[in-house]
């Protein structure tokens, strides 16, 4: 039997209908707005003015905490203007826009195609480059990657867990990655591997990407301390804490890091890109987006460059569907809609989704029917219909007492409740106070 | 850009399930033997299927429109599984007028005053049958003898009541047993009885179907089951003369119905898996407590809505399995 996390989970429906379209690089676009709070933590400072001529991988934006990435140029050419900007919150962002002439890149990138096999850092050095490449948690997360590989004095990690599962419908770029990156990929296990100090590695991969998993297999044969782990095809199988418990067994307890039970997990994307910031000495500056749709003429996985609007890559791939009611920035299940396509791509941004104008409202509220089926569903073992119900009459005690915090906001509830019922907004809207009450306590 | 997006929160799909879907799921489950009852009471049953739909529908719709002044939302489809479950639980040869004033208690007072569908605490069709009994004992325990051979004795009473009366005037279990059908007929459903209970074979498939289809899980009628089964298989242990076999009580009465369809109603019933076997395990037991000691022959509705009482005591102090509730298998070093 395939191993899988245990409680909950819901199975939709995959749509994964750009799987077998190789990897397109996208042609360079005019202009582009790169935003300098890319990642969760402090926003970089942007150390470029108006007028200044930028490479290719050139710092523009410097990290401004050890909870920070830096920002490199994802383009060469001018700055145009260091202002606020279109962001997928809705609010305005401030970002460095750019506008491009030539492909310049900075020296000291290999940009060869060829394999670098060869680690010759040590776990330090590669730490730093890690660092100044700038690398977040590329599955949507963005959480810094350099300090996810530090473990907080008194722990250590003994097992690196490589998240390959992609388990949101529609997402196909790490599948993509799996397949045409397979040696760079086994590369950037060894590097975070040698960088963590841990003797083995897993690859957790679903079992709908029966391709990639043999061809890691094949790969990874040569390396004993990698092992792949073909998962059972359920959402959320990637949830981290859902990754460790089914590769490792091991479960995080309420409020715990992943790292207290030993284990780091980073994803497909932000290992390759570990591969290239080390061996290729090239910043993070473009990632392969998945763009997709049903009503969608040409579903494609584009290498693109940070900064690119949403809109050059759905012109790409055949031009906004006559019917297209919504567009999410992500996946279907925990994506977020965005109000038009001139937000950029950023290094959380692995793919760009057109719902038809059918499937893009809700269904009508019903009545709570207590049909349970929210409860059988939630990976975490709670009880979204009462979370929902404490939320909405502010009983933010009970709310703490009965968990909300342990929520991923996966939406396996609302996703499953035959009432329609919005759980997991008033789910959030709980957390956010519950969280805030929790801060204050403390302090 | 004119074009204008919706926007709203994840996720942005959903399964498609839905309460209509889920109603009338039930209600399809309940094809069988309500077929079977058309067999075994001809166009009687019928007449007592629609006429509690309708009257169930009807009132819920008045109550809606007139008095809770709100939009009527009758073709959820839960009023009409209301008024099929309460036909299901009544003799076929009720009269009409007693079966509208059930309707109307199970309605009127059991689901639109605490607020309408998944706010009432007691299952509605229970508690008009409930009503029924008490109020008209007479009819409600006179059922209609079926033109079936070899089942002559079994004319008016059910097997439960032969057993009880025969029981109360010191006859041993076996001597009752010659006058009471084998248990093949008993699993057929070739028996009298409510006008949907009889058939422990219509009921399965019906449950088998709901439990394919996901409409419901094993866990509250396989925990009904299986608890009456040991509790009464204690009794007949203890003295086989005076109390009746396991399998004798799982194949009578509205055990079967009550398990896959009363117990199981989503409303007033507990939200996870080890809160709802509690729940099971109080209805068996229940059940085959009053079947043995109480006043009535049968047990099973009043065994559920007691349950029903406790199901919000059992969301409180049964929570489901926590993701993270192990001690961590921590490896500091």
């Amino acid at each position: 039997m395939l191993k899988s996390f245990k409680i909950g989970g819901v199975h939709p429906a995959e749509n994964k209908l750009s799987a077998q379209k190789a990897i397109e690089v996208l042609p360079l676009p005019k202009s582009v707005f790169i935003p300098v709070g890319q990642h969760i933590g402090a926003p970089a400072e942007a150390i470029v003015q108006k007028g200044d001529q930028v490479k290719v991988g050139q710092l523009i934006a410097k990290s401004s905490g050890f909870v920070s990435a830096n920002i490199h140029s994802s383009v060469s050419g001018t700055v145009k203007k260091v202002e606020t900007g279109p962001d997928t919150s809705g609010y305005p962002k401030k970002g460095i826009y750019i506008d491009v002439e030539g492909d310049i890149w900075d020296e000291k990138i290999d940009s060869s195609p060829e394999l670098n096999s060869e680690i010759t850092l040590d776990a330090i050095a590669i730490l730093a480059k890690i660092q100044d490449a700038g690398i977040v948690g590329l599955g949507g997360a963005t959480f810094p990657t350099h300090v996810k590989l530090v473990p907080p004095k008194g722990m250590k990690a003994d097992v690196l867990l490589i998240n390959g599962v992609e388990c949101e419908p529609y997402l196909t770029s790490d599948h993509r990655m799996m397949l045409e990156h397979t040696e760079e990929l086994i590369v950037g296990v060894q590097l975070l591997m040698k960088a963590l100090n841990v003797t083995k590695a897993a690859i957790g991969i679903e079992n709908n990407k029966p391709d990639a998993i043999s061809k890691i297999i094949k790969i990874a044969y040569a390396h004993s301390n990698i092992s792949v782990v073909p998962l059972k095809v359920k959402y959320p199988q990637g949830g981290e804490k859902q990754l460790i418990k089914a590769v490792t067994g091991r479960e995080i307890s309420s409020g715990a890091l992943p790292i207290s039970v030993g284990a780091v997990v980073t994803n497909i994307a932000t290992t390759f890109a570990v591969y290239e910031a080390v061996q290729k000495n090239k910043p993070l500056f473009e990632r392969v987006v998945t763009v997709t749709g049903k009503s969608l003429k040409n579903p494609s996985n584009f290498k693109t460059r940070i900064g690119t609007s949403i809109g050059e890559l759905i012109e790409a791939a055949g031009g906004l569907p006559e019917n297209c009611g919504k567009i999410i920035n992500g996946g279907p299940m925990m994506g977020k809609a965005v109000t038009n396509t001139e937000i950029p791509v950023t290094k959380g941004t692995s793919g760009i989704l057109m719902m038809p104008e059918t499937e893009a409202k809700r269904g009508e509220i019903m009545p709570c029917i207590r049909c349970s089926r929210c409860v059988s569903v939630c990976p975490m073992g709670l009880e979204p219909f009462l979370l929902m119900t404490v939320s909405e009459k502010q009983i933010w005690e009970r709310a703490e007492s009965e968990r909300i915090m342990d929520c991923i906001e996966c939406g396996s509830c609302s996703y499953t409740c035959p009432a329609n019922r919005p759980l997991l907004d008033y789910i959030r809207l709980g957390k956010g106070k519950v969280g805030t009450i929790m801060r204050n306590r403390k302090q | 850009m004119s074009k204008l997006f919706t926007i709203s929160p994840s996720p942005h799909i959903h399964s498609g399930d839905s309460v209509n879907k889920i109603m009338y799921s039930v209600i399809l489950a309940l094809a069988p033997a309500f077929i079977w009852s058309i067999v075994m009471f001809g166009l009687d049953s019928v007449r007592v299927t629609l006429l509690a739909v309708a009257a169930c529908m009807a009132f819920e719709f008045l109550i809606q429109k007139f008095i809770l002044q709100v939009k009527p939302q009758i073709t959820d489809g839960s009023a009409a599984l209301t008024g099929v479950l309460l036909a299901f639980n009544v003799p076929a040869s009720v009269p009409s007028w007693m079966l509208i004033v059930g309707s109307l208690v199970a309605i009127g007072i059991a689901k639109m005053p605490y607020g309408g569908l998944g706010n009432n605490p007691f299952n509605p069709a229970l508690v008009g049958r409930v009503f029924m009994l008490i109020s008209f004992p007479v009819q409600m325990t006179s059922w209609p003898a079926i033109g079936t051979s070899g089942v002559d004795a079994v004319t008016t009473a059910t097997p439960l009541a032969i057993l009880k009366e025969g029981v109360k005037n010191g006859q041993p279990v076996f001597e009752i047993f010659k006058n009471l059908p084998t248990n093949l007929d008993l699993f057929l459903g070739n028996i009298s009885g409510s006008l949907g209970e009889i058939s422990v074979a219509a009921l399965l498939i019906g449950g088998l179907f709901m439990l394919i289809r996901k409409i419901i899980t094993w866990h509250i009628p396989v925990s009904v089951l299986i608890s009456a089964a040991i509790f009464s298989g204690i009794f007949w242990m203890i003295d086989p003369a005076r109390y009746a076999d396991p399998i004798f009580h799982l194949m009578t009465g509205g055990l079967v119905l009550g398990a896959f369809f009363m117990a199981t109603d989503m409303v007033t019933s507990p939200m996870n898996p080890k809160a709802q076997i509690v729940f099971g395990v109080g209805i068996g037991v229940l059940t085959i407590l009053i079947r043995v000691w109480g006043a009535y022959p049968e047990g099973v509705s009043f065994a559920i809505l007691i349950m029903n009482a406790l199901v919000p005591l059992l969301n409180r102090f049964i929570k489901p399995k926590r993701f993270g509730e192990v001690k961590i298998q921590s490896n500091k070093g």
